[in-house]
């Protein structure tokens, strides 16, 4: 049949099985957007800003596993999606981002709306492409799927020149297997790999399983949990690992790192092997590097062999599918009992900084911690959270005990403030039966605030709980920390969010006492529609524990405790 | 210390950006690079010298690994290989000093490939050591302008280190290994 470029776009997002396509129009885009009328199957979301369309498209993927489709026009437009992008390729997040781009003989002639694309976003994707012959196009499209999906994902760029979109040509689907010479996603060790790995693991005393992730993008949830079951090995998680292994598992430590608990860390600390498992050591999880588990062999498991050695040395690497790796270690690993230093775990969790809040006297403020627990309560660890980026992230990884994969979807590596709304909003179309909560804080939800009208255009229901402080919370605390007390620029005047939500025609409400708390969250969910509630929280909080950017692991910053510790209550552990 | 990398690339247009990129972005130094084609249509070569430790360059080759259009990479660092490099070099030549530097060109085996009144341009090629000695010689004459390819490097024997899907050192083994 002969069809121009912009119907072939359509055809291949179709055979990719594309359902959503998250984006803003304009003029270089045109030709795609005009064709886009033709393909009824495929649901178009209007967003305010491409950030947004960036964000919902990785919210979208994170949520579902499916490629996240977002859609721009060339110049301001794809540089709008830049953020997007970057954050999706540091929490590798399979995502095809479609820009159009000026008409080829114009590019290099600094024509309207014109820019760089590919040049821009070479370092922050998997891979790019510029299409300025059509009949490139589907072989470029059907590419840029396959290395979006498979081995670690990531993010692919197509920058589409306009006269492309517009020029017509025979054409037939190419059906043909892709071959990338240069391209290798289907690694797996080598047998003296696995050998010298079970070797080590058998013969671990004190080990501990840091698990990332590489977990969910493999699938090996399943095969995690029988790992840990089979070798009694503790799991913890990085702040991306979350969901990945039942928050509610016995052998289950939570998260580690900057803002883990003092024993999870302590554990790593302790431990004489550490397995590494679809995690990639950063500088948020290690701390100072010379003192890093010094006393533990390490074992990494990653897709990604660039990953290996490259901030920590390890004794083993094993390359490969994380699923695959650890079904051939269970073959061979032996059953263990490593009751002595799961005891000596169990002491250690006596010592839990996460829990000392809750212990404080309900003197009338609402603490972000008891509404991040309420709200875990409430919805039994089954909501689907999503976060922005600051102290109610942190706050969110500690006390909200995940069990579900894919449940906590946060920016962990890039820490993209505004994230959140869009990234909820993207996560909520791929898992439309889920109750997503969307956790942000005050500034953060006014990057991308104007995305609440994309939610009330598309009628689509998100919660969105603003932990509204008046600050700039994770900078003023490092300024209270570290810059004693001097606040620059953290003081934040917001407009009234209750009203904000009622001018979208949306639902607002108000908490401002932790007895509030559970009626709000129970209306929030009844209610239909998105709707935002402002949980007015203590304004100079922090989040504890903290190990200082570059401290050893076990050099943790504790809440000062004003009052006696109360008796805790079994569920808020 | 220098490692020498032998890399195989898709000929296709801003693969050298790409390559470029990446050394700038993990901030490491590219002191020589030459690129050119190979006996395989669609595929060029490119000889890398970059300054950084036996750890850092297992970093940087990973790296390289990851760039789609990179097919093979191997480092020539530490299996014997001959490198070679290319200079052409204008330098002014008198009707007194024209004896003097013939002598020099033929000692180090260079050719003259172009002469006026005043001057010559001389192409000599070799390794860097030999290069830089020749320029010292032809220096207190008064170099006028100077050109050079960067190192192209090749290990020795009968064997390819660096076919695609060949037996390098890269993580892109052809065949994926079970357990048995």
């Amino acid at each position: 049949m002969k069809i121009n470029g912009a119907h072939i776009v359509w055809e291949c997002l179709r055979k990719e099985g594309v359902k959503l396509v998250f984006g803003f129009p304009g003029g270089a885009t045109l030709p795609i957007y005009d064709a886009m009328l033709d393909f009824p199957d495929i649901h178009h979301v209007l967003t305010r800003h491409e950030q947004g369309a960036s964000h919902m498209a990785d919210g979208f993927a994170r949520a579902g596993g499916q490629v996240g489709v977002c859609m721009a026009t060339s110049g301001p437009g794809a540089t709008n999606l830049v953020t997007g992008i970057a954050t999706a390729m540091m929490d590798s997040s399979p995502m095809v981002a479609i820009t159009g781009q000026v008409v080829s003989k114009l590019i290099g002639y600094d024509a309207f709306q014109e820019t760089d694309v590919t040049g821009i976003t070479l370092p922050i994707t998997k891979h790019n492409y510029l299409v300025t012959d059509v009949h490139e196009l589907t072989e470029v499209i059907r590419e840029a799927f396959y290395i979006a999906r498979t081995g670690r994902p990531g993010p692919v760029l197509v920058d589409i020149a306009k006269d492309v979109q517009q020029t017509f040509i025979d054409w037939e689907y190419d059906n043909t297997p892709i071959h990338l010479r240069g391209y290798r996603p289907d690694l797996s060790p080598l047998p003296k790999d696995f050998q010298q790995a079970v070797d080590m693991i058998n013969e671990a005393k004190r080990p501990v399983i840091l698990a990332g992730q590489g977990v969910m993008l493999s699938g090996a949830m399943a095969e995690l949990n029988e790992f840990a079951n089979k070798t009694h090995t503790p799991v913890a998680m990085t702040l991306l690992g979350l969901g990945g292994f039942p928050a509610s598992h016995p052998m289950n430590l939570g998260m580690m790192g900057m803002h883990g608990e003092a024993w999870v860390n302590n554990t790593i600390q302790e431990s004489d092997l550490i397995l590494a498992f679809g995690m990639r050591f950063d500088d948020r999880v290690t701390g100072n590097l010379k003192t890093y588990a010094v006393h533990a062999k390490k074992i990494h498991a990653d897709i990604d062999p660039s990953e290996i050695n490259k901030n920590v040395r390890v004794d083993q690497a094993l390359i490969g599918d994380l699923r695959s790796t650890l079904l051939t270690l269970l073959k061979y690993v032996e059953p263990r009992d490593h009751a002595e230093w799961i005891d000596h775990i169990t002491e250690m969790k006596g010592d839990s900084a996460v829990r000392d809040i809750m212990n404080l006297p309900d003197n009338n403020h609402l603490y972000a911690a008891h509404v991040i627990n309420d709200l875990w309560r409430c919805t039994q660890g089954n909501a689907l959270v999503v976060t922005d980026v600051g102290q109610h992230q942190m706050w969110s990884a500690q006390y909200y005990k995940q069990n579900n994969p894919g449940g906590f979807i946060t920016s962990g590596g890039l820490g993209t403030m505004g994230f959140g709304l869009p990234a909820a909003i993207g996560a909520k179309f791929a898992k439309p039966e889920a109750n997503v909560w969307a956790i942000v804080g005050d500034g953060g939800i006014q990057m991308t605030q104007a995305e609440l009208s994309t939610a009330a255009q598309e009628g689509i229901k998100v919660n969105v709980a603003i932990i509204n402080n008046g600050f700039l919370g994770m900078v003023r605390q490092w300024q209270e920390f570290f810059y004693e007390k001097r606040y620059a620029a953290t003081p934040l005047k917001s407009p009234d969010f209750v009203k904000i939500a009622e001018a979208h025609g949306l639902t607002g409400l108000r908490v401002t006492q932790r007895s509030e708390i559970e009626a709000a969250i129970y209306k929030a969910e009844e209610t239909e529609g998105t709707v935002v509630v402002d949980f007015r929280v203590e304004q100079e909080d922090s989040v504890y524990p903290m190990v200082p950017s570059g401290a050893d692991l076990h050099a943790m910053i504790r809440r000062p405790m004003p009052n006696p510790i109360a008796e805790t209550p079994e569920d808020t552990i | 210390m220098y490692h020498t990398l032998a890399v195989l690339v898709e000929d296709k247009p801003g693969v050298l950006n790409r390559v470029a990129s990446l050394f700038r972005r993990r901030q490491f130094n590219i002191e020589s690079l030459a690129v050119g084609h190979t006996d395989q249509s669609g595929i060029s070569r490119m000889t890398i010298v970059t300054e950084c430790s036996d750890i850092e360059i297992e970093r940087v080759i990973a790296y390289l690994h990851k760039l789609v259009n990179v097919l093979q990479v191997n480092d020539l660092t530490h299996v014997a290989n001959v490198t070679r490099d290319l200079a052409m070099i204008k330098v002014n030549a008198s009707i007194e000093s024209r004896t003097h530097i013939m002598q020099i060109v033929d000692v180090f085996r260079a050719r003259i490939v172009d002469v006026t009144s005043s001057s010559f341009i001389i192409e000599i090629t070799g390794d860097e050591e030999k290069i830089e000695g020749f320029i010292e010689n032809l220096r207190p004459f008064g170099i006028i302008e100077m050109g050079r390819t960067g190192i192209v490097a090749m290990a020795r024997g009968a064997v390819s280190q660096a076919a695609p899907n060949g037996n390098g050192n890269g993580y892109k083994r052809p065949v994926p290994a079970q357990m048995n």
